[in-house]
């Protein structure tokens, strides 16, 4: 029995070893690329540094120093306001891009291109022609506002509208998202419709009751990414507004960029680099855990 | 809203064709009178166009490469071996694609990445974009592992007991039956790396080594009044995307929704 216990330990370990070196590229991956920065943000964040010669350790002072910039408040503001309206509105098109990618009509396919293209287009070039859609004087947007007879908006030069404008970018992505909801949809049981049709139940309650549940874990997963996404959201403020007008487009990642490679701060922006990194993991975390009041896993 | 998501390249193309003074005109018109062809020509002409054109290709096929030996294999050591321990790893693997979204680079990890290069004298060459490809993409390795997991394992029992070694098994058996998710995930990698702006922007620093996305940056700052050339260059760098994704869009859409499958 000692001897089937030993061949036992012997093969696991073998096992173990075979495993370990085939997902060996991960392992390094994972410290060199992820944990190393992410753990190298707090020592930088200790350290002035310029990215030249050696980071002359300072304590605390950077982050005493980002309390009191205004800036630092406004990014993490700006990232928030952009978080909140982007996140759920995200969630609220990708299901309404899978309803309309699901419809039982022969162009449907055609629909499908069209939804999904967008999001596989690189964001700069959006980015770029947003620019002109939304400029003030020649712009196709307020051309359509002024035939609705509203009052023309300056969409990238007016702080009240220039955060709505990188979130309407936004959505213009939410194509590939959509798809998963698609397949979410897909897999719900037909039967579950028919019952309730039986019971005399409207789209409506129908979607209400049967397809919204259902769709929760992807609702969570999107959730989850999106607040990621949103969180660092960077090109589309970089191309269209630089940060402004008046900073009120300077998200976070724009913040950092700015501080690590245009003023040569790069050890005040690995200290912001990890409180995004902590509430970016804490949001996820808290997220996942809500998740256990409102994701349904099961079809009963 | 089919109408309103193509409405941006739709306009973007219009825009490219149209001729300075019709730009200019209000109401716009919503499809050139003349179409100026010539635009296209000039917008190549007012940027390098086929050198950024031959760097970004260059990136996008390093990553393909990169990211589908990668994670082959790493996803392969996630699925079809069993090692006690081997779920309790994934875990790190899930977290990641949820708290860092975008790989390689992504804000919260590129001052200290960056240091790291600059260390090694590696800023403005493409190793610090393309060496991390070959490290393993945990979005990649999730989707191409929940591929390999529906294998059915009698595959590689039946050879092991003939006495195949692991690696063979790998090459002979696994790889070619995981061939379409494999493409799925060159494909993605590749586009990825071609709409990658981020990455480019902080490690080229030399206006010859720019991809299309920081060359028509450039271009953006130098002629940007002029958006029907923006427009035409811009037209330039989406097309190959645009076809290939027209060409191969059954494994997009596939592949996709394989990672939904949780």
């Amino acid at each position: 029995m000692g001897r089937n216990r030993q061949r036992k330990i012997r093969k696991d370990l073998r096992s173990l070893l075979l495993g370990l070196l085939f997902i060996s590229p991960w392992i390094v991956g994972f410290f060199l690329f992820l944990v190393y920065p992410v753990l190298a943000n707090f020592y930088l964040g200790m350290t002035q540094y310029s990215g030249f010669g050696e980071p002359q350790w300072i304590g605390l002072q950077n982050y005493g120093e980002l309390i009191h910039d205004p800036l630092f408040w406004t990014s993490f503001y700006n990232t928030f306001y952009y978080v909140i309206l982007a996140v759920p509105l995200g969630v609220f098109v990708a299901i309404a891009l899978a309803l309309a990618m699901n419809q039982k009509v022969r162009e449907v396919a055609v629909y499908r291109t069209l939804l999904y293209l967008p999001s596989v287009a690189p964001i700069f070039a959006l980015s770029m022609m947003l620019i002109w859609l939304l400029n003030p004087r020649y712009g196709l947007f307020n051309y359509f506002l002024g035939l609705l007879p509203l009052a023309a908006i300056n969409w990238l030069g007016d702080t009240r509208w220039s955060k709505l404008a990188i979130v309407l970018v936004a959505q213009f992505g939410a194509g590939q998202i959509g798809l998963i909801f698609l397949a979410a949809l897909r897999a719900i049981p037909s039967t579950l419709y028919d019952a309730a049709s039986l019971d005399g139940a409207g789209p409506w309650r129908k979607f209400w009751y049967i397809t919204l549940p259902l769709l929760t874990p992807t609702i969570l997963y999107d959730i989850i990414i999106g607040i990621g996404f949103g969180l660092q959201i960077f090109a589309p403020a970089y191309i269209m507004t630089d940060g402004g007008p008046l900073n009120s487009t300077m998200f976070t990642a724009l913040y950092i960029y700015k501080n690590a490679f245009e003023y040569s701060r790069v050890g005040f922006a690995a200290a912001v680099s990890g409180i995004l990194f902590v509430i970016n993991a804490a949001l996820a975390i808290i997220t996942f855990w809500s998740s256990k009041y409102w994701v349904n896993y099961s079809i009963e | 809203m089919s109408l309103f998501y193509i409405s941006p390249m739709y306009w973007m193309l219009v825009t490219a064709m149209k001729s300075d003074q019709e730009l200019a005109s209000f109401p716009p018109t919503l499809w050139p009178q003349n179409v100026a062809w010539q635009n296209f020509q000039q917008a190549t002409q007012t940027f390098p166009f086929l050198p950024y054109l031959s760097n970004t290709v260059m990136y996008a096929a390093l990553t393909m490469v990169g990211s589908v030996l990668s994670n082959f294999v790493i996803a392969y050591g996630f699925s079809r071996i069993k090692w006690p321990g081997r779920d309790l790893l994934f875990y790190p693997v899930i977290a990641s694609i949820f708290i860092f979204v975008q790989f390689p680079v992504n804000p919260i990890t590129m001052v200290p990445l960056f240091s790291l290069f600059a260390q090694f004298g590696l800023v403005n060459s493409y190793i610090p974009l393309v060496l991390p490809t070959f490290f393993g993409n945990p979005f990649f390795i999730f989707l191409l592992r929940q591929f390999m997991l529906q294998i059915p394992t009698d595959l590689s029992e039946a050879a092991r007991i003939d006495g195949a070694k692991e690696w063979q098994i790998m090459c002979r058996i696994i790889l070619p039956l995981t061939r379409p998710a494999l493409v799925v995930v060159a494909l993605l990698a590749g586009v990825n790396a071609w709409n990658d702006f981020l990455g480019p922007l902080i490690y080229l620093q030399n206006d010859k080594m720019y991809t299309l996305s920081i060359g028509l940056q450039f271009f953006k700052t130098m002629h940007g009044i002029q958006f029907n050339l923006l427009m035409a260059a811009s037209c330039l760098v989406v097309l190959p995307v645009v076809m290939v994704f027209l060409f191969f869009q059954r494994f997009f859409i596939e592949g996709i929704t394989l990672g939904s499958g949780r």
